[in-house]
């Protein structure tokens, strides 16, 4: 039983992962990566992942592939210029990936790393996926973890500090001008009658 | 019963349509990114296949790690394209020849 979803669900991976290829708009690209995440977190469930099937959902589907989307809607793309070369590539590109297919295909499928002898290693005991990751994590690879933790700051302010416009819209204090600043640019004195309480 | 070399022949798989893919839509970057996506899928795929049939968790300590550097890959790869399209009005990698490299 497991076989037969493990099958459907590799089948709907790689159907979707040619879709993403061959699809001329990238919106229904963006969408068939969606799709093939999820049925790659399915594969991955059946192979007692349950912690990173659950992450790729999250991280992948919900925040990366939403990033993916909102490029995808803001930019103005001509699909056409783009597409040039394709039928032209179509030859060479199937040629590249059949030969790599078959080549790490017969690494893979034959019997010389004895692959087919590894069995599936019992997972009864009582300790669950997450916790096993979490024990990994904080204390073997502490360390690795942090780095991790560093590089998304290093992203996060690359990808602000490269998208953020220069324009007038962009709210910013020049401390040279702002130093530079007299009182009668600011400060302006009326000379007025005084005025009646009462009227 | 899933066996290793089925769990390892999808990955190569996978990992070969994306290098197709990365011949064919060799003009779109925002198409190229998605292959870079799938490839690291594929890389991950095996890795979560040895760590289930060798009984170690650390496989699974470096798909995290993976999707990390993924994650923050994927984040400055858009702001670029972004930033590009906002200077260039195209993101045709055939007309990104002013560095005349």
């Amino acid at each position: 039983m497991t076989q037969i979803i493990f099958y459907f669900f590799g089948a709907m991976l790689l159907l979707s992962a040619t879709m993403v290829v061959v699809i001329k708009n990238p919106i229904h690209a963006a969408l068939f990566l969606v799709l093939s995440f999820f049925s790659s977190a399915a594969v991955w469930l059946l192979l007692n992942a349950e912690f990173l099937a659950i992450v790729l959902v999250l991280v992948y589907v919900g925040a990366v592939m939403v990033l993916f989307l909102f490029v995808v809607m803001m930019l103005d793309i001509n699909l056409t210029t783009l597409r040039e070369g394709f039928a032209r590539y179509f030859p060479l590109g199937i040629v590249i990936a059949l030969s790599m297919a078959i080549t790490m295909g017969l690494v893979v499928g034959s019997d010389y790393f004895a692959t087919a002898t590894y069995k599936q290693v019992s997972t009864t005991t009582t300790i669950s996926n997450t916790e096993l990751l979490g024990r990994a994590i904080y204390t073997d690879y502490l360390y690795q973890f942090e780095i991790a933790g560093a590089i998304l700051l290093v992203a996060i302010i690359a990808a602000i500090s490269l998208s953020m416009s220069k324009s007038k819209i962009t709210k910013s204090i020049h401390p040279t001008e702002q130093v530079n600043v007299k009182k009668e640019d600011r400060l302006r004195v009326v000379k007025m009658k005084t005025e009646n309480k009462e009227g | 019963m899933i066996t290793l070399p089925e769990v390892l022949l999808l990955g190569t798989l996978l990992f070969c349509i994306s290098v197709a893919g990365i011949f064919l839509n060799r003009k779109n970057v925002l198409i190229l990114l998605m292959c870079i996506e799938l490839m690291l899928l594929s890389v991950n795929i095996n890795f979560i296949a040895f760590s289930h049939f060798l009984g170690d968790i650390h496989g699974q300590v470096f798909v995290f790690f993976i999707l990390t550097v993924a994650a923050a890959e994927s984040a400055i790869g858009l702001a670029i394209l972004v930033v590009m399209f906002r200077n260039r009005d195209t993101i045709n990698v055939g007309e990104l020849d002013s560095m005349k490299g």
